[in-house]
Protein backbone atom coordinates (compact mmCIF):
# COMPACT_ATOMS: atom_id res chain seq x y z
CA UNK A 1 0.00 0.00 0.00
CA UNK A 2 1.90 2.95 -1.36
CA UNK A 3 0.89 6.28 0.73
CA UNK A 4 2.75 9.51 0.42
CA UNK A 5 2.16 12.27 2.84
CA UNK A 6 3.29 16.01 3.04
CA UNK A 7 3.35 17.97 5.66
CA UNK A 8 2.99 20.91 3.84
CA UNK A 9 0.24 21.86 1.76
CA UNK A 10 -2.50 22.17 4.42
CA UNK A 11 -4.40 19.09 4.05
CA UNK A 12 -4.59 17.56 7.70
CA UNK A 13 -2.44 14.15 7.78
CA UNK A 14 -5.46 11.61 8.68
CA UNK A 15 -7.46 13.57 5.59
CA UNK A 16 -4.52 12.97 3.29
CA UNK A 17 -4.23 9.09 4.56
CA UNK A 18 -8.31 8.07 4.00
CA UNK A 19 -8.20 10.16 0.55
CA UNK A 20 -5.76 8.19 -0.49
CA UNK A 21 -6.90 4.93 1.11
CA UNK A 22 -10.54 5.68 -1.14
CA UNK A 23 -8.08 5.89 -4.18
CA UNK A 24 -6.34 2.92 -3.64
CA UNK A 25 -10.20 1.40 -2.79
CA UNK A 26 -11.88 3.10 -5.70
CA UNK A 27 -9.28 2.21 -8.46
CA UNK A 28 -9.17 -1.13 -7.53
CA UNK A 29 -5.43 -1.27 -5.53
CA UNK A 30 -6.92 -1.96 -2.55
CA UNK A 31 -9.04 -5.21 -3.50
CA UNK A 32 -12.14 -6.03 -1.15
CA UNK A 33 -10.76 -8.26 1.99
CA UNK A 34 -7.37 -6.80 1.69
CA UNK A 35 -5.67 -5.96 4.87
CA UNK A 36 -4.48 -2.67 6.02
CA UNK A 37 -1.25 -2.37 7.59
CA UNK A 38 -1.26 -2.14 11.66
CA UNK A 39 -1.67 1.10 12.99
CA UNK A 40 1.44 0.91 14.50
CA UNK A 41 3.36 -0.15 11.39
CA UNK A 42 1.97 2.70 9.02
CA UNK A 43 2.72 5.32 11.84
CA UNK A 44 6.52 3.91 11.76
CA UNK A 45 6.43 3.40 8.03
CA UNK A 46 5.63 6.99 7.68
CA UNK A 47 6.95 8.57 10.24
CA UNK A 48 3.35 10.20 11.92
CA UNK A 49 1.69 9.54 15.05
CA UNK A 50 -0.59 6.31 15.83
CA UNK A 51 -2.94 8.43 16.89
CA UNK A 52 -3.30 10.07 13.26
CA UNK A 53 -3.78 6.61 11.62
CA UNK A 54 -6.53 5.70 14.17
CA UNK A 55 -8.47 8.62 13.25
CA UNK A 56 -7.98 8.14 9.46
CA UNK A 57 -8.90 4.36 9.85
CA UNK A 58 -11.65 5.45 11.92
CA UNK A 59 -12.94 7.87 9.39
CA UNK A 60 -12.76 4.79 6.62
CA UNK A 61 -14.55 2.84 8.92
CA UNK A 62 -17.27 5.00 9.54
CA UNK A 63 -17.85 5.52 5.41
CA UNK A 64 -17.86 2.02 5.45
CA UNK A 65 -14.56 1.61 3.12
CA UNK A 66 -12.94 -0.61 5.44
CA UNK A 67 -14.35 -2.67 8.62
CA UNK A 68 -12.60 -4.18 11.61
CA UNK A 69 -12.49 -7.66 12.15
CA UNK A 70 -12.90 -9.45 15.66
CA UNK A 71 -9.64 -10.77 15.18
CA UNK A 72 -7.97 -7.36 15.14
CA UNK A 73 -6.84 -6.03 11.98
CA UNK A 74 -8.68 -3.52 9.60
CA UNK A 75 -9.50 -4.96 5.97
CA UNK A 76 -11.23 -3.63 3.14
CA UNK A 77 -15.02 -4.03 3.44
CA UNK A 78 -16.39 -6.87 0.62
CA UNK A 79 -19.45 -5.02 0.20
CA UNK A 80 -18.79 -1.95 -1.53
CA UNK A 81 -20.89 0.29 0.23
CA UNK A 82 -23.41 3.05 -1.98
CA UNK A 83 -20.41 5.58 -0.79
CA UNK A 84 -18.03 4.09 -3.45
CA UNK A 85 -19.98 4.97 -6.56
CA UNK A 86 -20.28 8.74 -5.41
CA UNK A 87 -16.53 8.37 -4.43
CA UNK A 88 -15.43 7.36 -7.83
CA UNK A 89 -16.94 10.03 -9.47
CA UNK A 90 -15.54 12.53 -7.16
CA UNK A 91 -12.48 11.55 -7.66
CA UNK A 92 -12.81 11.37 -11.81
CA UNK A 93 -14.33 14.53 -11.40
CA UNK A 94 -11.35 16.08 -9.58
CA UNK A 95 -8.96 14.52 -12.14
CA UNK A 96 -11.19 16.24 -15.08
CA UNK A 97 -11.28 19.16 -13.90
CA UNK A 98 -7.36 19.64 -13.72
CA UNK A 99 -7.73 18.01 -17.32
CA UNK A 100 -10.23 20.69 -18.54
CA UNK A 101 -8.12 23.56 -16.64
CA UNK A 102 -5.17 22.44 -18.24
CA UNK A 103 -6.45 22.30 -21.84
CA UNK A 104 -7.87 25.74 -21.29
CA UNK A 105 -4.55 26.85 -21.00
CA UNK A 106 -3.13 25.10 -23.61
CA UNK A 107 -5.75 26.53 -25.88
CA UNK A 108 -7.27 23.16 -26.91
CA UNK A 109 -10.62 23.40 -27.07
CA UNK A 110 -13.02 21.45 -25.20
CA UNK A 111 -14.48 19.30 -28.70
CA UNK A 112 -10.75 18.25 -29.17
CA UNK A 113 -10.51 17.15 -25.53
CA UNK A 114 -13.45 15.06 -25.90
CA UNK A 115 -12.24 13.81 -29.57
CA UNK A 116 -8.87 12.94 -27.78
CA UNK A 117 -10.51 10.92 -25.05
CA UNK A 118 -12.57 9.24 -27.58
CA UNK A 119 -8.82 8.09 -29.36
CA UNK A 120 -7.17 7.41 -26.41
CA UNK A 121 -9.86 5.27 -25.87
CA UNK A 122 -9.91 3.17 -28.64
CA UNK A 123 -5.96 2.69 -28.57
CA UNK A 124 -6.08 1.18 -25.05
CA UNK A 125 -8.88 -0.75 -26.22
CA UNK A 126 -6.60 -1.87 -28.90
CA UNK A 127 -3.83 -2.69 -26.48
CA UNK A 128 -5.79 -4.74 -24.07
CA UNK A 129 -6.92 -7.15 -27.05
CA UNK B 1 -1.46 1.18 21.34
CA UNK B 2 -3.12 3.91 20.68
CA UNK B 3 -4.79 5.39 23.90
CA UNK B 4 -7.12 8.30 24.27
CA UNK B 5 -6.11 11.24 24.87
CA UNK B 6 -5.36 13.41 26.43
CA UNK B 7 -5.38 11.59 28.90
CA UNK B 8 -7.29 11.97 32.36
CA UNK B 9 -3.92 11.12 34.65
CA UNK B 10 -2.64 14.12 36.11
CA UNK B 11 0.05 15.68 33.85
CA UNK B 12 3.65 14.03 33.67
CA UNK B 13 4.98 17.59 34.08
CA UNK B 14 3.44 20.34 35.99
CA UNK B 15 5.14 24.07 35.49
CA UNK B 16 3.38 27.11 37.37
CA UNK B 17 3.96 30.20 37.30
CA UNK B 18 8.12 29.68 36.44
CA UNK B 19 9.62 33.47 36.15
CA UNK B 20 13.27 32.80 35.42
CA UNK B 21 15.97 35.85 34.62
CA UNK B 22 19.44 35.61 33.38
CA UNK B 23 20.87 39.18 34.84
CA UNK B 24 18.28 41.67 33.24
CA UNK B 25 17.04 39.47 30.25
CA UNK B 26 14.22 37.76 31.05
CA UNK B 27 14.01 34.44 30.01
CA UNK B 28 10.63 32.83 31.30
CA UNK B 29 8.48 35.06 31.86
CA UNK B 30 5.39 33.64 34.27
CA UNK B 31 5.06 30.77 32.68
CA UNK B 32 2.84 28.04 33.12
CA UNK B 33 2.54 24.84 31.46
CA UNK B 34 0.77 21.26 31.92
CA UNK B 35 2.21 18.06 29.46
CA UNK B 36 -0.57 15.26 29.85
CA UNK B 37 0.72 12.09 30.46
CA UNK B 38 1.35 10.10 27.16
CA UNK B 39 1.41 10.95 23.56
CA UNK B 40 3.64 13.45 21.89
CA UNK B 41 3.97 17.45 22.96
CA UNK B 42 5.89 19.59 20.90
CA UNK B 43 7.13 22.86 22.09
CA UNK B 44 7.60 25.28 19.08
CA UNK B 45 9.01 28.65 19.31
CA UNK B 46 11.39 30.75 18.14
CA UNK B 47 15.60 31.06 18.76
CA UNK B 48 16.01 32.68 22.41
CA UNK B 49 12.13 32.09 22.95
CA UNK B 50 13.01 29.75 26.26
CA UNK B 51 12.52 26.49 25.11
CA UNK B 52 15.83 25.38 26.52
CA UNK B 53 15.38 27.13 29.74
CA UNK B 54 12.27 25.51 29.94
CA UNK B 55 13.26 21.84 29.47
CA UNK B 56 16.27 22.33 31.67
CA UNK B 57 13.67 23.19 34.51
CA UNK B 58 12.24 20.38 33.83
CA UNK B 59 15.17 18.37 33.87
CA UNK B 60 15.95 20.01 37.34
CA UNK B 61 19.54 21.54 36.09
CA UNK B 62 17.51 25.07 36.95
CA UNK B 63 15.99 26.20 39.94
CA UNK B 64 12.67 27.79 39.72
CA UNK B 65 13.56 31.53 41.03
CA UNK B 66 9.81 31.62 41.12
CA UNK B 67 6.88 29.10 40.84
CA UNK B 68 6.97 25.94 40.83
CA UNK B 69 8.30 22.59 38.71
CA UNK B 70 6.44 19.13 39.05
CA UNK B 71 7.69 16.01 36.85
CA UNK B 72 5.92 12.86 37.91
CA UNK B 73 4.36 15.18 40.81
CA UNK B 74 8.04 15.33 42.63
CA UNK B 75 10.34 18.41 42.68
CA UNK B 76 13.75 17.39 40.15
CA UNK B 77 15.89 19.78 42.10
CA UNK B 78 15.16 18.40 45.40
CA UNK B 79 14.61 14.65 43.95
CA UNK B 80 16.86 14.13 40.88
CA UNK B 81 17.21 10.45 41.30
CA UNK B 82 13.06 10.30 41.53
CA UNK B 83 13.08 12.52 38.46
CA UNK B 84 15.64 11.70 36.30
CA UNK B 85 16.11 8.22 36.43
CA UNK B 86 12.86 8.26 35.06
CA UNK B 87 13.58 10.46 31.73
CA UNK B 88 15.23 10.10 28.99
CA UNK B 89 16.89 13.31 27.43
CA UNK B 90 19.22 14.18 24.54
CA UNK B 91 19.89 18.01 24.02
CA UNK B 92 21.02 19.97 20.77
CA UNK B 93 24.56 19.76 21.42
CA UNK B 94 24.12 16.16 22.41
CA UNK B 95 26.93 16.18 24.77
CA UNK B 96 28.42 13.29 25.58
CA UNK B 97 32.03 12.66 27.54
CA UNK B 98 34.24 12.93 24.31
CA UNK B 99 36.88 10.66 25.61
CA UNK B 100 34.80 7.49 25.96
CA UNK B 101 34.48 4.91 23.62
CA UNK B 102 30.25 4.47 22.14
CA UNK B 103 30.90 0.66 24.27
CA UNK B 104 32.01 2.48 27.41
CA UNK B 105 29.32 5.26 27.00
CA UNK B 106 26.73 2.23 26.94
CA UNK B 107 28.14 0.71 30.46
CA UNK B 108 28.36 3.79 31.88
CA UNK B 109 25.19 4.79 30.69
CA UNK B 110 23.83 1.70 31.92
CA UNK B 111 24.85 2.28 35.55
CA UNK B 112 22.67 5.27 36.56
CA UNK B 113 19.79 3.54 34.77
CA UNK B 114 18.19 0.47 36.69
CA UNK B 115 15.57 -0.19 34.10
CA UNK B 116 18.56 -0.23 31.46
CA UNK B 117 16.95 -2.91 28.94
CA UNK B 118 20.70 -4.36 27.66
CA UNK B 119 19.20 -6.17 24.63
CA UNK B 120 17.32 -3.02 23.36
CA UNK B 121 20.12 -0.98 23.29
CA UNK B 122 22.42 -3.56 21.69
CA UNK B 123 19.50 -3.77 18.79
CA UNK B 124 19.70 0.00 18.38
CA UNK B 125 23.59 -0.31 18.31
CA UNK B 126 23.26 -2.50 15.31
CA UNK B 127 20.11 -0.32 13.74
CA UNK B 128 22.25 3.12 14.32
CA UNK B 129 25.69 1.02 13.13
CA UNK B 130 27.23 2.63 15.55
CA UNK B 131 30.99 1.02 16.71
CA UNK B 132 31.59 -0.12 20.51
CA UNK B 133 34.84 0.62 19.82
CA UNK B 134 34.79 4.25 18.05
CA UNK B 135 35.66 7.18 19.79
CA UNK B 136 32.61 9.81 20.36
CA UNK B 137 34.77 12.18 19.58
CA UNK B 138 36.22 10.58 16.15
CA UNK B 139 31.83 10.04 15.34
CA UNK B 140 30.18 12.33 12.67
CA UNK B 141 27.62 14.38 13.53
CA UNK B 142 24.60 12.32 12.70
CA UNK B 143 26.58 9.73 14.27
CA UNK B 144 26.74 11.18 17.61
CA UNK B 145 23.11 12.33 17.70
CA UNK B 146 22.15 8.50 17.24
CA UNK B 147 24.79 7.46 19.84
CA UNK B 148 23.07 9.91 22.09
CA UNK B 149 19.65 8.95 21.34
CA UNK B 150 20.58 5.33 21.98
CA UNK B 151 21.53 6.19 25.86
CA UNK B 152 18.45 8.04 26.05
CA UNK B 153 16.09 5.36 25.08
CA UNK B 154 17.67 2.19 26.56
CA UNK B 155 16.59 2.61 29.18
CA UNK B 156 12.91 2.64 28.60
CA UNK B 157 12.11 6.48 29.57
CA UNK B 158 8.06 7.32 30.94
CA UNK B 159 9.07 10.57 29.96
CA UNK B 160 11.33 11.22 26.51
CA UNK B 161 12.66 14.46 26.34
CA UNK B 162 14.25 15.62 23.27
CA UNK B 163 15.39 19.61 22.56
CA UNK B 164 15.81 20.34 19.23
CA UNK B 165 16.91 16.66 18.51
CA UNK B 166 16.84 17.25 14.52
CA UNK B 167 18.32 20.86 14.60
CA UNK B 168 21.32 20.19 11.92
CA UNK B 169 21.15 16.54 11.07
CA UNK B 170 20.71 15.24 7.57
CA UNK B 171 17.37 13.48 6.69
CA UNK B 172 18.70 9.82 7.64
CA UNK B 173 18.92 11.25 11.08
CA UNK B 174 16.03 12.72 11.79
CA UNK B 175 13.80 9.30 10.18
CA UNK B 176 15.83 7.87 13.13
CA UNK B 177 14.70 10.71 15.44
CA UNK B 178 11.35 10.45 14.69
CA UNK B 179 10.99 6.71 14.37
CA UNK B 180 12.13 6.67 17.97
CA UNK B 181 9.62 9.28 18.75
CA UNK B 182 6.68 7.26 17.70
CA UNK B 183 7.72 3.80 18.77
CA UNK B 184 8.04 5.63 22.06
CA UNK B 185 4.75 6.70 22.79
CA UNK B 186 3.36 2.87 20.66
CA UNK B 187 4.57 1.57 23.66
CA UNK B 188 1.62 2.11 26.38
CA UNK B 189 1.60 5.10 28.51
CA UNK B 190 4.96 7.00 27.64
CA UNK B 191 5.54 10.76 27.02
CA UNK B 192 7.70 12.03 24.51
CA UNK B 193 8.34 16.02 25.05
CA UNK B 194 10.19 17.73 22.42
CA UNK B 195 11.38 21.19 21.02
CA UNK B 196 11.58 21.82 17.36
CA UNK B 197 11.78 24.99 14.99
CA UNK B 198 11.04 21.74 12.40
CA UNK B 199 7.49 22.66 12.03
CA UNK B 200 6.60 19.82 9.47
CA UNK B 201 8.47 17.61 12.04
CA UNK B 202 6.37 18.24 14.39
CA UNK B 203 2.90 18.80 12.87
CA UNK B 204 3.75 14.88 11.71
CA UNK B 205 4.49 13.99 15.19
CA UNK B 206 2.77 16.04 17.71
CA UNK B 207 -0.85 14.92 19.61
CA UNK B 208 0.04 18.67 21.17
CA UNK B 209 1.47 21.40 20.44
CA UNK B 210 2.63 24.77 22.85
CA UNK B 211 3.77 28.15 20.92
CA UNK B 212 6.45 29.60 23.17
CA UNK B 213 7.72 33.59 22.66
CA UNK B 214 9.34 35.79 24.47
CA UNK B 215 9.45 33.59 27.65
CA UNK B 216 5.52 33.04 27.56
CA UNK B 217 2.97 30.08 26.37
CA UNK B 218 0.83 32.03 23.56
CA UNK B 219 -0.81 28.90 22.69
CA UNK B 220 -1.21 25.11 23.62
CA UNK B 221 -3.63 23.13 22.45
CA UNK B 222 -4.25 19.61 20.42
CA UNK B 223 -2.72 19.73 17.01
CA UNK B 224 -6.56 19.20 15.55
CA UNK B 225 -7.91 22.18 17.53
CA UNK B 226 -4.95 23.96 16.47
CA UNK B 227 -5.82 23.31 12.55
CA UNK B 228 -9.34 22.96 12.83
CA UNK B 229 -9.41 27.10 14.36
CA UNK B 230 -6.75 28.81 11.71
CA UNK B 231 -7.82 29.22 8.80
CA UNK B 232 -6.85 31.66 5.21
CA UNK B 233 -9.87 33.11 4.25
CA UNK B 234 -10.13 35.11 0.85
CA UNK B 235 -12.44 37.84 0.92
CA UNK B 236 -13.91 40.04 -2.10
CA UNK B 237 -15.43 43.38 -1.74
CA UNK B 238 -17.83 45.21 -3.07
CA UNK B 239 -15.67 48.15 -4.33
CA UNK B 240 -11.60 48.06 -3.91
CA UNK B 241 -10.15 49.26 -0.54
CA UNK B 242 -6.87 50.52 0.46
CA UNK B 243 -6.24 48.80 3.64
CA UNK B 244 -8.01 45.84 4.54
CA UNK B 245 -10.94 46.31 7.22
CA UNK B 246 -10.53 44.85 10.80
CA UNK B 247 -12.33 41.42 10.79
CA UNK B 248 -12.94 39.46 14.15
CA UNK B 249 -10.05 37.11 15.11
CA UNK B 250 -7.86 38.31 12.06
CA UNK B 251 -4.26 37.29 12.78
CA UNK B 252 -2.52 38.76 9.56
CA UNK B 253 -4.29 39.90 5.90
CA UNK B 254 -2.51 40.51 2.90
CA UNK B 255 -4.28 41.81 -0.43
CA UNK B 256 -5.27 44.72 -2.78
CA UNK B 257 -8.18 46.18 -4.07
CA UNK B 258 -11.06 44.40 -3.89
CA UNK B 259 -9.67 41.24 -3.00
CA UNK B 260 -8.00 40.44 0.29
CA UNK B 261 -6.83 36.90 2.65
CA UNK B 262 -7.10 36.87 6.01
CA UNK B 263 -5.64 34.74 8.44
CA UNK B 264 -7.77 34.13 11.24
CA UNK B 265 -8.57 32.32 14.02
CA UNK B 266 -11.77 31.13 15.25
CA UNK B 267 -14.47 29.45 14.51
CA UNK B 268 -15.31 29.68 10.24
CA UNK B 269 -18.67 30.26 10.25
CA UNK B 270 -18.07 32.99 12.36
CA UNK B 271 -15.35 34.53 10.62
CA UNK B 272 -18.05 34.19 7.23
CA UNK B 273 -20.53 36.21 9.13
CA UNK B 274 -18.39 38.61 9.94
CA UNK B 275 -17.21 39.07 6.56
CA UNK B 276 -20.70 39.17 5.09
CA UNK B 277 -21.59 41.45 7.80
CA UNK B 278 -19.12 43.67 5.87
CA UNK B 279 -20.46 43.05 2.87
CA UNK B 280 -17.46 41.00 1.49
CA UNK B 281 -18.37 37.65 -0.16
CA UNK B 282 -16.17 34.45 0.71
CA UNK B 283 -14.18 33.43 -2.18
CA UNK B 284 -11.78 30.77 -1.04
CA UNK B 285 -10.72 28.95 2.45
CA UNK B 286 -8.49 27.00 3.03
CA UNK B 287 -6.29 25.31 6.15
CA UNK B 288 -3.27 26.18 6.76
CA UNK B 289 -0.04 24.25 7.85
CA UNK B 290 1.43 24.41 11.43
CA UNK B 291 3.95 26.48 10.04
CA UNK B 292 1.76 29.16 8.53
CA UNK B 293 -0.25 29.54 11.77
CA UNK B 294 3.27 29.83 14.32
CA UNK B 295 4.32 32.62 11.50
CA UNK B 296 1.06 34.34 11.92
CA UNK B 297 0.69 34.16 15.43
CA UNK B 298 4.24 35.15 16.40
CA UNK B 299 3.96 38.36 14.01
CA UNK B 300 0.41 39.53 15.39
Amino acid sequence: MQIHISANDGIPIYLQIVNQIKYLVASGRLAAGEELPPMRVLAERLLINPNTVARAYRELEMAGIVEKRRTAGTYVSAQQSPLAHSERVKILSERLDALLAEARQMDVSFEDVVKLAQQRYAALQHDSQ
Amino acid sequence: MVEAYPSPAPPIVDIRRVTRQFGTKTALDDLSLAVPRGGVFGLIGGNGAGKTTLIKHILGMFKPQTGSVAVFGLDPVENPVGTLGRIGYLSEERDLPNWMRVGELMRYTQAFYPNWDEKYAQELRLAFDLDPKARIKNLSRGQRARAGLLVALAHRPELLVLDEPSSGLDPVVRRDILGAIIRTIAEEGRTVLFSSHLLDEVERVADRVAIIHQGRIMLTASMDEIRDSHHRVTLRFNQALDRAPALVGALSYEGKGTEWTYICSGESNQLRRAAEALGATVVGETSLTLDEIFVSRILS
